[in-house]
This record gives structure tokens, sequence and C-alpha cells, in this order.
């Protein structure tokens, strides 16, 4: 495999690292501010790898549909988080005008036309954008990101089924959250809420060009991920990919969890120095930490560097939350706008 | 020349039509017409074959792929063929086409056009006897259109096609295919949100949906010869709604029958009858009556389907009792 370039393994980095602080924010607003964030949440910590490679591929016309774990997505698609935050907090300065919360984040202006909680809400959605594309032929791109839950969803099957017959240019990416670290690598294992003995067996059974990947290695996914991208350009697909990745210790369900704190960049290089109960994850399983390792290993950036890069990231991210927290509350008779065109 | 012709051969001729005007615009299923009036449509089906794709039996999908071509730029027309097909693709239609607009915060437009035809069609069974059109006016960032006459139908379906910016569910009853009626030469438009009164008459208002117009005219005949003079106000879409002309009838008339054909509880008669009430309390002067589906999966056999239906003969006997008042 080839390695992306020093500047632009950088800037992957920088991505991954912007996704990071942006969610650890989100916990803080849930956890430190009373009333903030009033429901349940989702929260994209572990996956960063995939979400900044895939999108790095992309340019802004093409399009990206996400999930409910959609906030970390649409900073990789190029969205300000500033404009995320206030979004998840519901206020005006949000990319929906409040509209929307966390579980909607849309940035249309960003080829995120629409944004679903509903599993698989977007599969669908994603087939005839791309579908748009081929007919109006202007080469864009769709990637629409999903769990592997969704593949439990009736709707899955329709829209693979679809898609493959039409030959539309559109990338599955499936996000397998909950592998174990040694099988990352791997084709692919049991799922305890699907018979199939790989969920990857299912698209092959489609005849849809299938690939799996380990999400923790963002080179990994670059690589793959723009070679599906030309492909789609061209008007070939559709495309499949299970991007396989380990559960975060802090993701709790519906309200996940600080449990270790906030990543702390010097573990890249103190793997001791993590509390317990994140400390195997970050040594085995953070894909922003073992990109970190990989890029001093082989001198991409130096540990001087890479601590001004993260300071520099956090301080961005720490401004877009002021940003969110002083923007103000949508007025309540706002709510009646927009229900028609 | 306004010409004769039927309710199948507009819809064909408008569509036709709509698909010359506009290259966005690409059919997802060509089955239209239903069981009889498809054979006018199969011009349209040759001339247009490119921009037309026949779907596998997959409603959810299909017409997820509408919705998400929409909000990319086309403007797909979906033809579901039966209604209760659409239930199969509920979480497309509203979960994801109705609320798309307003959760983007009036950035992400879906102008897409779901077509169905709905009703007791004869010998359908319970499942191809349905009436979806409360289920989606009950949803706001729908639009629900309910044609009556072969004009209506083609200038309603060309506002859909190329004028509408929002997720618009077309409900054509399937008995109306094969119905006849004057129609406007050439391309014409009707815009969304304006009623018709399609009889003048000063003793009750008889407002009318979709299959109920023309039986509510031959109501109206029946009752005229009784010296009733029935007004047939049809609303065409109920979403939006043209309540002021409604009202005005309601104001001449004082008395109310409401009719569709769909079952009634938070169904569209009751819905239009709880807005009578609400603005126009103060000209009734009989209670509003209501003519729907009776409240029962359709059956099979021809006595039980007839009795079920919403008839002129019950139109009549609801309108006799409020102007009896």
């Amino acid at each position: 495999m080839s390695q992306l370039p020093p500047d632009q393994a950088v800037n992957l980095l920088g991505m991954m690292l912007r996704m990071r602080r942006l969610e650890e924010h989100v916990i803080h607003f849930a956890e430190d501010h009373q009333g903030l964030i009033r429901g349940h949440f989702h929260v994209y910590i572990g996956q960063e790898a995939a979400g900044a490679a895939a999108c790095a591929t992309l340019r802004k016309e093409d399009y990206v549909y996400t999930t409910h774990r959609n906030h970390a997505h649409v900073a990789a698609k190029g969205g300000d988080p500033g404009r995320i935050l206030a979004e998840i907090i519901g206020r005006v300065d949000g990319y929906c005008k409040g509209r929307a919360g966390t579980f909607h984040v849309a940035a249309p202006d960003l080829g995120i036309l629409h944004t679903s909680a509903i599993v698989a809400g977007c599969l669908p959605l994603a087939a005839g954008t791309a579908y748009a594309s081929k007919l109006q032929k202007n080469g864009r791109a769709t990637i629409v990101f999903f769990g592997d839950g969704a593949m439990e969803e009736g709707g899955f099957y329709e829209t693979m089924n679809i898609a493959q017959l039409w030959g539309l240019p559109v990338i599955f990416y499936m996000e397998n959250n909950a592998v174990q670290p040694g099988e990352r690598a791997g084709r692919g294992s049991p799922s305890s809420d699907h018979s199939a003995k790989s969920l990857s067996d299912i698209p092959r059974a489609f005849s849809i060009d299938t690939h799996h990947v380990d999400g923790t290695d963002p080179e990994a996914v670059h690589e793959l991920v723009s070679s599906l991208v030309e492909k789609a350009r061209r008007g070939e697909g559709p495309f499949f990919v299970e991007s396989r990745t380990s559960r975060w210790p802090g993701n709790y369900g519906a309200f996940p969890k600080s449990v270790g704190g906030d990543t702390d960049i010097n573990w890249t290089w103190s793997p001791e120095s993590p509390p317990e109960v994140v400390r195997k994850w970050e040594e085995q399983s953070d894909p922003v930490l073992l990109y970190a390792r990989n890029l001093l290993a082989r001198k991409a950036i130096s540990r001087e560097s890479l601590i001004d890069l993260d300071a520099h990231v956090r301080n961005e991210v720490d401004e877009a939350a002021k940003f969110a927290l002083n923007s103000p509350l949508p007025p309540a008779e706002a709510a009646v706008e927009y229900a028609y065109a | 020349m306004p010409k004769t012709m039927t309710y199948a051969q507009a819809m064909a001729e408008g569509l036709d039509e709509i698909l010359a005007a506009d290259e966005r615009v690409t059919l997802i299923g060509a089955g239209f017409g239903g069981l009889s009036g498809g054979q006018y449509f199969n011009p349209v089906r040759e001339k247009y074959a490119d921009r037309i794709k026949y779907p596998p039996i997959a409603e959810l999908a299909y017409c997820g792929i509408a919705v998400g071509a929409a909000m990319a730029g086309m403007r797909p027309i979906v033809e579901l063929g039966t209604g209760t097909f659409s239930y199969e693709a509920i979480p497309q239609i509203i979960n994801e086409a109705a609320i798309a607009y307003s959760n983007s915060g009036g950035q992400t437009s879906v102008p897409v056009t779901f077509h169905m035809l709905h009703g007791v069609r004869g010998a359908g069974g319970v499942q191809h006897s349905g009436s979806p059109q409360p289920w989606y006016w009950n949803t706001p960032g729908l639009q629900v259109v309910e044609p009556g006459t072969p004009a209506d139908v083609k200038g309603l379906l060309r506002w859909s096609a190329l004028h509408s910016k929002n997720p618009t569910v077309f409900i054509n009853h399937a008995r109306l295919m094969d119905t006849e009626g004057q129609v406007p030469d050439g391309p014409h438009d009707v815009p969304f949100g304006l009623a018709e009164v399609k009889r003048q008459g000063s003793d009750v208002t008889i407002v009318a949906c979709g299959i109920q117009v023309p039986r509510a005219l031959e109501a109206a005949e029946t009752l005229a010869r009784e010296g009733i003079q029935a007004e047939v106000v049809d609303p065409r879409t109920l979403q939006p709604l043209d309540t002021a002309t409604i009202l005005a009838s309601v104001r001449k008339t004082g008395r109310v029958v409401v009719t569709d054909e769909s079952h009634d509880h938070c169904g569209v008669a009751a819905g239009l009858a709880a807005i009578i009430a609400d603005e126009g309390f103060a000209s009734l002067k009989a209670p509003i009556k209501r003519v729907s589906t009776m409240a029962v999966p359709v059956p099979y056999a021809k006595p039980m389907e007839d009795y079920v239906t919403p008839t002129a003969e019950r139109i009549v006997a609801a309108a006799r009792e409020v102007a009896s008042r």
C-alpha cells in the first residue's frame, strides 16, 4: 500500500483530531451543562479515520449521507464546527437553524442534503441522488455511511438490489464499529443480530463489488475509497465497503460518557498513561493515536508539530463551542416556518 | 376548443406534455391508468422509454430513490399502482420526503410526485380497495391531491410535476379512469390550493373530493328533482386547502355534507367537517353530515362492497337530512 505524502497525511490527522475534539465537546455539553442537550445523542469517537479519509477523497459538490452518528461526518465533509455544535444544541446559527438537532444535522451546501436518524433511512436517498447524478452526467460521487445495524432493515435489501440493477454510482460505506482489534483487518465475523456468517457476504450475494477495510487505518480507507470514487465519477457502481473499527469504551448506547476524559495527545508516546478504563482501547484501537504513532514513526510529523497541531485544533473547536453557546435559541414562533417550500 | 375525453386520456395527454416540457421529469414505474385506462399511456411509455425506470417490487426503496433524486434536482413522478402499496413506502414518504425541507431549515426541497390509485374499484378485495389520503393529509410537509374530473387531473398533474416544490401524494380513484369530461385544449395548469364550485346551489353545500365529485353531482340532480338545490364544492387539493371557497359556500347555504371515499376516523370528511365547524359555525343551520367509507376493512363480495361505499344515494340521504333541519 502506498503512503500518503506527509502534508496530506498531517491534514488527515488534523481532520481526525478536529472530529475527536468536536465530539468531546458534545459530551461536555451533555455532562457539564444542565439542559443543553436535553435528549439522547450519539458520537463518532473511534471511527474518525473512516469518515475523515473517505470524505477526503470527495469534492465539495459530491454527496454524503450519514446517520444518527452524523456530527463528525459533517465536519469531515468540510462542515464548520461552530455551526455543527450550534445545530446540536438547537441554535439559530446551526446548519439547520436549530430545527434538526443532534440527530439530523444536514448541510446541503456541502452535499449533505438530508440526514435521517432512522436506521437505513438514507440508503434509498443515496441511491436516488446517485441516480440523479447518472441522469445529469455530472460526475458526482455519493457516499452513504451507515452502521451494521442498517443491514437488519428491509430497506437495505431493496436498495442494494435496485442500485445494482440500475448500476448507480453510489458507495455504500458500512461502519461496523464492534469488531475485536485483532479481527479488524479480516473479511468479516458473525453478528449477534444477523444470521449471515459475515456481513459482507450479503452485498456479494447481490453481485455488488464488495470490499473490507480496517476502519482505524485512514490511509487504507483513503486508498480504497479513492479508487471507488474515481469509478463512481465515471458512472460506475454501486460499491460496498465494510469498515471495521473497535468500540470506544465510552459508547454507552444512547448516552455516551467521557469515561477516560478527553484524549491526551501525549498518550501517543506514553501508552501507559491513559486511565485504565480506556488504556487498552487507546493502545490498540484509537484511530487518532494509532495514526499519530504511525506518522511519528515514519517521520511525517515531529512530536512538537503534533503537539502544535493538536493545540491548534483544540483552540479552533473551543472557539467553535463558544460560538455555539453564544448563538441564540430560535424564537418559538419560528417553529411553524418551512413546512412547505 | 375543449374536447371531451376520459380521465385516463386526459392524464396520458398531460403526462406527454409534462415530459416534453421538462427533462428533469423522470418516471419510476409507468403502470398508469390501472386496470381500465392503461392503453392510453402506451404511446407515452414508448415515446419516453429512456426516461422511465421499471423498478423491482420494492416500494420503500424506489420511493426513496425518487426522493433522493428530487433532492438532487430532478422532478420524479413515481407510479405506485394501487394506493395501499404506498404503505410499504411509508418510511420514505412520511419520515424522509415530508420532513427534509423543514429539517434543513428551508434548504432541501423535494419536488417528487407519488401517484397512486385508491378506492373501491370493484372486486379489489381488502388490500386493493384502500384509501390512504387521510394518512398523508395527516402529515405536514406533504401535499395531497384528489382530482375528480378529467380537466382537473390533467391540470393538477402538470402543476405537481412542473411547478410544485414539495412532495405531493397524487391520489386518483381507480373508477374515475373511464369517466368523461370536457378538457381544455393544450397544456393547462390547475394550481394547488384552489377549490372549484362544480355546481351552484342555495340549499345545501356538498364538499366532495375525488370520485365523490361526480357522485355529488349525480346526487345534486336527484336532490334538484326534490326541490333541493345543492352546491358542490371540490377542494381539489387537501393540502394546500382552499378554506375560503368552502366557507363562502357554507355561508351561502348554512347546511353542509362532506364526503370522501376514505375511512372516517381522523379522515378527510372528518377533518374538513372540523374546519367548517370551527370557522363557519355561525353560518350553520344544521349539524354537518359526513359521508365516508364505512368503518370496516373493505370486503370482497359485491353487495358488501357496495354497502360500504359512499355512493350518490348516501350523499342524497345525508343532504335530505340536513336540508330538513
